[in-house]
């Protein structure tokens, strides 16, 4: 019996080895390596990488703290942030409107928000381009109204892409949770004298929560680590740690270092996935 | 005794589509009244409560709240509260929080609203469990909480959509007597939605039946057991023979009637105008068997027996037509009647209703 389930599990085992496992610890130890001489990376033991996350060398080879990855990993956060925070009051709405519609416009809906996942996330990322260029109808009502210069290559179009980007992984997980209520609930509020307002946030709010959480880690992760709306509609004019990995590995063919930022970057996912393991633990044993 | 008036419906309608849940129901329901809709499922009674508490709109007619027309007033504002079929209890809130959900929606201020949930809370004998949540309640107990919390803003009229169909049989028993308590004690208008016509007969001080949409018959539940108006809150309510019969002639509420079984008598009768084919009502437990066979006497055989522990059920056949009877079991061990067996069965003229075909 026993070794039937070790046999039996073996097929998982070998798939989370070879395609996670080992590919992790070939970065792990890329990460330590010595920067090749040309590109790539030679076997020396070399922890030099991560220092040069915080400092770096000056002229006389002397260690200067230097925050310029710190504030890519900085900016990195604040934009997921508030990526995760616009995706969410968007799409509590969005959601429960769709909660409550009959079944077939629910069906149909749905189906809508999962849409764009039809569509290559280049292809998209590219529309918001030319939705947001001067000649796009975007651009055009920014400079009706009186606007200067262009909306692309701003924080603000990285924001817009990165929300438009995740915020099906939002309204999913929130929609799912809004169904799963009782419609009686929202009456009892109305009965009790709660205005829609009052029944939103006494009631349907803190019943969606689960969703939120949930909603809030399929944006957060992926957005941390986001390549396509920095390069595209930011102008790789501003670093993220997505853009910066993939310049590490590619242009400036420093490999430990782009793994060293990508096991970073790691840490941090792992750091949030913990953070909400442990909020719906206590959330369970306390409902 | 003038009561005034709690809720008048005026000839409210309701479609869904093609279908006509509601059509042209009118009735008034009085203050500190025990009112009971009871129908089969579908009749319409759970989309008149919902109408009251503000969650469907009529489609024609309207509804009065205390003098008070409430068709453009939303569900929030209405003085009125339900208890849920599901109960309905807030899963994220403590019982205490529960109740004083509504009396904060009010503007309640904080020392009026603990005092009125500890009063609640006493009320539905719950105080022990105020701060524990919903599901670490049995059926009964979230039946309490949902009608403290219903009952805590004092409303002026309180809606029951079947709060008894989740719990088990002795406990309907026990809330049943409890409910009617609460009404007596707290003098508030209660408007009960039932399918189950035992409790409706238990608890009501008037009972309106609704079948296929349309008010059939509103009375107190002897009216209503004893005083059918048509065949269908005589079919609805207990259980009945229906026999077909001549009417030779009408005299107000008396009706001459002469049965395929070979009787002539007079028997109460309304609605009915004109001589000719009708439906006689007869209710099992009102026929006698043998030396209980009084008024007309038949002589049948008994066909089948069902022992139901307080009564037995026979049927027995006579002149063709196959009648229910049920016989009290007065007696332990009484002697009963065997399948065959050729009895005498009779019944009196007042146990017979006159129906219209």
């Amino acid at each position: 019996m026993r070794s039937a389930r070790v046999w039996g599990l073996m097929p998982a085992w070998v798939l989370m080895l070879g395609t996670l496992m080992v590919p992790l610890l070939i970065v792990a130890a890329v990460s330590v390596a010595e920067r090749g001489s040309y590109g790539g990376f030679a076997w020396d033991f070399n922890p030099l990488s991560y220092r040069e996350i915080l400092f770096s060398e000056d002229w006389d080879g002397n260690l200067v703290f230097d925050p310029k990855y710190l504030s890519i990993i900085g900016r990195t956060l604040l934009l997921a942030g508030a990526t995760t925070l616009i995706c969410m009051a968007l799409a509590l709405p969005v959601a429960y409107v769709i909660a409550t519609r009959p079944p077939k416009t629910k069906a149909l809906l749905i189906y809508l928000v999962t849409l764009p996942f039809w569509v290559s996330m280049i292809v998209r990322v590219y529309a918001w381009l030319i939705i947001l260029g001067n000649e796009g109808f975007v651009g055009r009502f920014w400079h009706w109204i009186g606007g200067e210069g262009t909306l692309l290559f701003t924080p603000g179009a990285m924001l817009v892409g990165m929300v438009y980007s995740y915020i099906p992984l939002m309204v999913l997980p929130v929609f799912a949770a809004i169904e799963k209520l009782d419609p009686a609930l929202l009456e009892a509020g109305a009965d009790l004298y709660g205005s829609r307002w009052t029944t939103a946030r006494r009631v349907i709010l803190p019943l969606t929560w689960p969703g939120l959480a949930a909603g809030a880690v399929l944006v957060f992760v992926p957005a941390l680590g986001t390549v396509l709306e920095p390069m595209l509609l930011g102008g790789g004019k501003q670093m993220m740690m997505g853009t910066l990995i993939q310049t590490q590995f590619g242009g400036a063919r420093n490999w430990p270092f782009g793994a060293a930022v990508a096991l970073v970057l790691m840490a941090m996912v792992v750091i949030v996935l913990v953070i909400n393991a442990r909020r719906s633990m206590s959330r369970e044993v306390r409902v | 005794m003038t009561r005034g008036k709690a809720v008048e419906v005026f000839n409210v309608s309701k479609r869904f589509g093609d279908y006509q849940a509601l059509d042209h129901v009118d009735f008034t329901i009085h203050e500190n009244e025990f009112f009971t809709l009871l129908g089969p499922s579908g009749c319409g009674k759970t989309t008149l409560l919902r109408m009251i508490a503000g969650f469907e709109t009529p489609s024609e007619g309207g509804i009065v709240l205390f003098g008070q027309e409430i068709d453009q007033l939303p569900a929030h504002k209405r003085r009125v509260n339900t208890v849920f079929q599901s109960y309905a209890l807030f899963p994220h809130m403590t019982l205490a929080q529960n109740i004083a959900f509504g009396l904060e929606n009010l503007g309640w201020d904080k020392p009026r609203r603990e005092a009125r949930v500890a009063e609640m809370l006493e009320l539905v004998h719950m105080t022990p469990f105020a701060s524990r949540r919903p599901d670490q309640l049995s059926g009964g107990q979230r039946q309490r909480i949902a009608l403290a919390r219903a009952l805590a803003p004092e409303p002026k009229v309180l809606l029951l959509d079947e709060p008894l169909s989740a719990l088990d049989l002795k406990l309907r028993q026990a809330m049943r007597d409890e409910l009617r308590e609460l009404q007596r004690k707290t003098g508030i208008t209660f408007i009960f939605v039932t399918h189950d016509q035992e409790e409706a007969l238990d608890m009501s001080d008037r009972i309106c039946v609704l079948g296929q949409g349309r008010v059939q018959q509103i009375g107190t539940p002897a009216e209503i057991y004893e005083e059918p108006e048509n065949r269908f809150v005589a079919d609805f309510i207990g259980e009945t023979n229906f026999l077909d019969a001549e009417v030779i002639s009408i005299d107000g509420a008396r009706a001459r009637i002469r049965t395929p079984l070979g009787l002539e008598f007079d028997a109460a009768q309304k609605g009915l105008t004109s001589p000719g084919p009708a439906t006689l009502s007869l209710r099992p437990e009102k026929i006698g068997l043998q030396e209980q066979a009084t008024g007309n006497v038949l002589t049948g055989t008994i066909r089948s027996r069902n022992y139901m522990g307080g009564y037995t059920h026979f049927v027995v056949e006579t002149g063709g037509a196959s009648l229910r009877v049920s016989r009290r079991n007065a007696v332990s061990q009484a002697e009963s009647y065997a399948v065959g067996q050729e009895v005498q069965l009779g019944f009196r003229d007042e146990s017979v209703r006159v129906l219209a075909q």
